[in-house]
């Protein structure tokens, strides 16, 4: 089932918690919807289930608006952050709840619906545990009746809030590869609600970041980490160093540098921060475009060596993470100067806050374009 | 890192208030169910609980502000007033001391049958009034074990003060241990045993830690172990013997004037007692609302 | 810990003293009538119907306060209104109130010339003076422990529970009835087993109005005061090993039941 979500507005008091959410599904799409806590993703997640009613805007399920529609007959199969597994049933009488509640003429017979259940737990890898109940099952398998249960209503999608959230490390690396397993072999349209970059980029087919509201880039996985449409997705994704910088006769130059460091690509002239990932810099070699650090000091934690060390011109402070077997670890010695490239970085125009008045609204599905604007300030 | 400073960037503010339920079609009631069940829940609540209570007052007054107050400043009334303060003085304390020494024992040490010696304090919730009097009969009477060593000695309990205190303390023996248990056995032990790690005694430990820390609690139970004590009836009147200007409690005295068909000075004296499970109420719940989180979880008595 | 030994041995003498040895004279003192002569008393017509009212009027009255206790707790837990913190203090009235105030005004209300007895009375429904009215009294001393058993649990139950039922297809009305209540279900026997109990026991609320006919309208503990008065410490002590037997079992039932509830409302799932 495809998913259009139109212009939501939704405020709790006069705080908006969705302020114009626009987002295109495909049909049987793994979507994650990433973003720190209070950027409304959650708020996004219940709106589409029925949960929660937006002020303004549709929400369209095929075509069809679904906003009028209570959320009993909308159809959607909702796993919660702590399952919220009914504890006087078994797992066979939670996961066979949507289909006993439903009107007498829909209702299948009573042995279909054990039958329908017991299947969705095989499903799921809990046959066998049909009359266990739910506090005597781990967080894992918990998680999986969950799902069982909201997949026995054949919903027309499926919605997951922090599916992983309450579960330890080892767990979660499973289940998310066994819910990617599950994704290809059902093909349910699914949604889920992340704050972990890491989650959503592993599992999803595409990344909604929102944040206060708003989404802020929509892409594959690779687009959002290698072209992140605002400072804020960029920050989001994974560590950050950002260096002053200016635009100057099609030159991007850091603040001081006596060359630049790369042409522009049509940025007005004026100054810039230049968002950098600690992996992404190098010692750079003779002729190449530089600029010269100090190095403050270096450690080493596990595989990694990480180096703090200290732009000579701007006195930014940066971090550099490399493998500890790298050619360049040895010249990041406390107190050397060395000069540095960056292989990869993003460039923002300064001084233009992140804010809901500063940025368009979100285009859905045309993130390229909406970056060039972006970048454009 | 030198980030630059960007307000936009930190989390935005937490919800002004949690949505209220009300406000979340999806888990409440139709506004026509919600608004006929709270209107049910009312009228049972005024007319049920509310209206005795204003009846009372009404029916005190009936015969005029005068004989009103004639009724309570009248002998056998202040005897009746003076005994049943007399009574809960003696055994409120004894209740509290050993309240107090109970929640110590059982929450501050592990030992068997812990569950046990809870239920056994307990006992006295689940025992009809009468039979609390009653036992006291069995013991103290003039048939019972101790009966005729006791006239022996001229030593009276039964129909006498003794008796009355005795069974008041009975119905009353759970409210304060009732009350510091849970209180306590949440609190733990850390507290007590930081302060003896750093020199205190027990006694100090006491005194300047644990009493510190349960005396909401403490008045909560003092609260409600007062007015069953004063307000007591049933075990009371086993063993008072009905002695006017003697052995009559004010709940005992209530029921002879009712009796009597006097019922203005009946209900004028019942006032009283009213009055005071008012005043009851609205310290209970003033130490709910200011120090809710200081008190047991379980509220029941 | 320091004082375990001083604080135990004062707890155990002192519930010895006031609690345990006296009520151990009730079974030693029944035990010297034998089986047949507890029986004796009992299947007397007067005590075996004392022994009825007073518990098949509790059970009545239990049912009654599940009821409204239920409904009462539901209001002030789910909904909003005017003036809900001071009425959520009145509940604990019949707590604080005297029985014996209770009871006489009770019985000024519901007497035939009383406020709400003159309504009844035309109807044809007499309740000062009948079991109705011992129904009536224990009902408004049992209020308070179903609300005060209901209430926590119900606020503390989890909203997502229902919306889970909700988004898999349940009316409100399928929600609450198999997924609410057998939430709450535990707490709300609890409530009604305490309110049993204290029922059961009760006089001084009761004997006012319940107009104390023989064979009609006497109840068990105030039978135990007339055999008293009549100097038949034996029937007494009959009376009131049955009630205390009986209340023990209660005791017990309760325990259980609130072992369950925690069981059932405890781990989240």
């Amino acid at each position: 089932m495809d998913i259009q979500i139109r212009n939501i507005h939704k405020g709790f008091g006069s705080f908006p918690a969705l302020a114009g959410v626009d987002l295109d599904i495909a049909s049987g799409e793994l979507i994650a919807l990433l973003g720190p806590s209070g950027s409304g993703k959650t708020t996004l997640l219940r709106t589409i289930a029925g949960l929660e009613f937006p002020d303004t805007g549709q929400i369209l399920f095929g075509g069809e608006d679904t906003v009028a529609l209570p959320v009993q007959q909308r159809r959607v199969g909702f796993v919660f952050q702590h399952y919220a597994l009914f504890r006087h049933m078994t797992i066979l009488e939670n996961v066979a709840f949507g289909l006993r509640v439903r009107p007498r003429h829909e209702r299948p017979s009573d042995k279909d619906i054990k039958r329908k259940a017991a299947e969705l737990l095989d499903l799921v890898q809990l046959g066998g545990l049909e009359a266990r109940y739910p506090t005597q099952l781990s967080g894992g398998q918990r998680q999986r009746v969950a799902l069982a249960r909201a997949l026995a209503i054949e919903p027309r999608v499926l919605l997951l809030d922090e599916p992983f959230g309450a579960l330890d490390a080892k767990v979660r690396k499973d289940l998310r590869r066994w819910l990617r397993e599950l994704h290809d072999k059902t093909g349910y349209t699914t949604i889920f609600v992340t704050h972990d970059q890491e989650e959503a980029l592993e599992l999803a087919d595409r990344v909604v970041v929102m944040s206060r509201g708003r989404i802020e880039q929509v892409g594959s996985t690779d687009e959002v980490y290698e072209n992140p449409a605002t400072p804020f997705v960029f920050d989001f994704l994974g560590n950050t160093n950002i260096l002053p910088g200016e635009v100057r006769e099609h030159h991007i130059y850091v603040n001081g540098g006596p060359q630049p460091i790369a042409d522009t690509a049509g940025h007005e002239p004026g100054p810039i921060d230049i968002y950098v990932r600690p992996i992404d810099l190098r010692i750079a070699d003779a002729g190449v475009p530089s600029f010269d650090v100090d190095v403050l000091s270096t450690q080493r934690t596990g595989p990694v060596v990480r180096c703090e060390a200290r732009a000579v011109t701007s006195g930014a402070v940066i971090e550099i993470e490399l493998p500890h077997l790298h050619h360049d670890v040895p010249a990041l010695k406390a107190g050397a100067r060395v000069p540095l490239r960056l292989s990869n970085f993003s460039v923002f125009a300064r001084g233009k806050p992140i804010s809901r008045q500063a940025l368009p609204d979100v285009v859905a599905n045309a993130p390229a374009e909406y970056r060039e604007r972006a970048r454009a300030g | 890192m030198n980030r630059p400073v960007d307000h936009t960037l930190q989390d935005p503010p937490k919800l002004p208030f949690e949505p209220l339920i009300q406000k979340n079609a999806v888990i409440t009631e139709a506004r026509w169910v919600r608004v006929s069940l709270t209107a049910a829940a009312l009228i049972f609540l005024l007319g049920f609980l509310l209206m005795p209570l204003i009846a009372v007052f009404v029916e005190a007054l009936r015969n005029g502000i005068g004989a009103y107050f004639e009724a309570i400043v009248e002998d056998d009334a202040m005897a009746a007033i003076r005994l049943t303060l007399t009574v809960s003085l003696i055994a409120v304390p004894l209740n509290l001391v050993f309240g107090v020494i109970a929640a110590w024992a059982i929450t501050k040490h592990s030992f068997r049958f812990k569950q046990l010696l809870i239920t056994l304090i307990d006992l006295p919730f689940s025992v009809s009034p009468v039979v609390s009097g009653l036992i006291y009969v069995l013991i103290f009477g003039a048939q019972g074990w101790a009966g005729p060593w006791m006239s022996e000695h001229e030593f009276k309990v039964l129909f006498a003060v003794p008796g009355i205190v005795l069974a008041t303390t009975f119905v009353t023996f759970p409210f304060i241990a009732r009350e510091l248990i849970p209180l306590m056995q949440a609190q733990g032990t850390d507290d007590e045993q930081a302060a003896l790690s750093l020199g205190a005694n027990g006694w100090q430990v006491f005194w300047r830690v644990t009493l510190p820390n349960i005396r909401w609690g403490l008045l909560y139970g003092v609260l409600l172990c007062n007015a069953r004590a004063m307000g007591e009836f049933g075990a009371v009147s086993v063993v008072s013997g009905h002695i006017r200007g003697l052995t009559n409690t004010m709940p005992l005295h209530v029921e002879i004037l009712y009796n009597e068909y006097n019922f203005s000075a009946a209900f004028a004296v019942a006032s009283l007692l009213a009055m005071l499970a008012l005043l009851t109420l609205g310290l209970k719940s003033l130490l709910e609302w200011r120090h809710g989180n200081e008190l047991a979880a379980t509220r029941r008595h | 810990m320091p004082g375990f030994g001083l604080t135990l041995g004062y707890t155990i003498f002192y519930l010895c003293l006031i609690v345990l040895i006296p009520l151990a004279g009730v079974f030693v003192k029944a035990a010297g009538l034998g089986f047949d002569g507890i029986w004796q008393v009992v299947s007397s017509p007067r005590v075996y119907s004392a022994l009825r009212l007073s518990f098949g009027a509790a059970a009545i009255a239990a049912t009654i306060n599940a009821v409204f206790g239920l409904l009462v707790a539901w209001v002030f837990v789910r909904y909003d209104f005017f003036g809900k913190k001071l009425l959520d203090a009145t509940i604990d009235l019949p707590f604080a109130l005297p029985t014996a105030v209770a009871g006489i005004a009770l019985t000024a209300l519901y007497s035939g010339n009383g406020w709400i007895g003159q309504f009844l009375e035309p109807l044809g429904i007499k309740v000062a003076f009948t079991p109705l009215g011992v129904i009536l009294a224990m009902t408004f001393i049992g209020l308070p422990f179903v609300v005060r058993t209901v209430q926590p649990v119900l606020e503390e139950a989890e909203k997502e529970l229902e919306e889970a039922a909700a988004s898999l297809g349940a009316t409100r009305w399928q929600t609450i009835t198999q997924v609410i209540l057998p939430t709450i279900l535990p707490a709300l026997l609890t409530g009604y087993a305490l309110s049993f109990a204290r029922a059961v026991g009760e006089y001084g609320s009761v004997i006012f109005i319940a107009g104390n006919l023989p064979l009609k309208s006497e109840i068990a503990p105030l039978l135990i005061i007339i055999k008293l008065e009549e100097f038949d410490y034996a029937g007494a002590t009959a009376v009131a090993a049955i009630m205390l037997v009986l209340s023990f079992l209660l005791l017990l039932i309760i325990n259980l039941l609130q072992g369950w509830s925690r069981t059932r409302s405890g781990a989240r799932a």
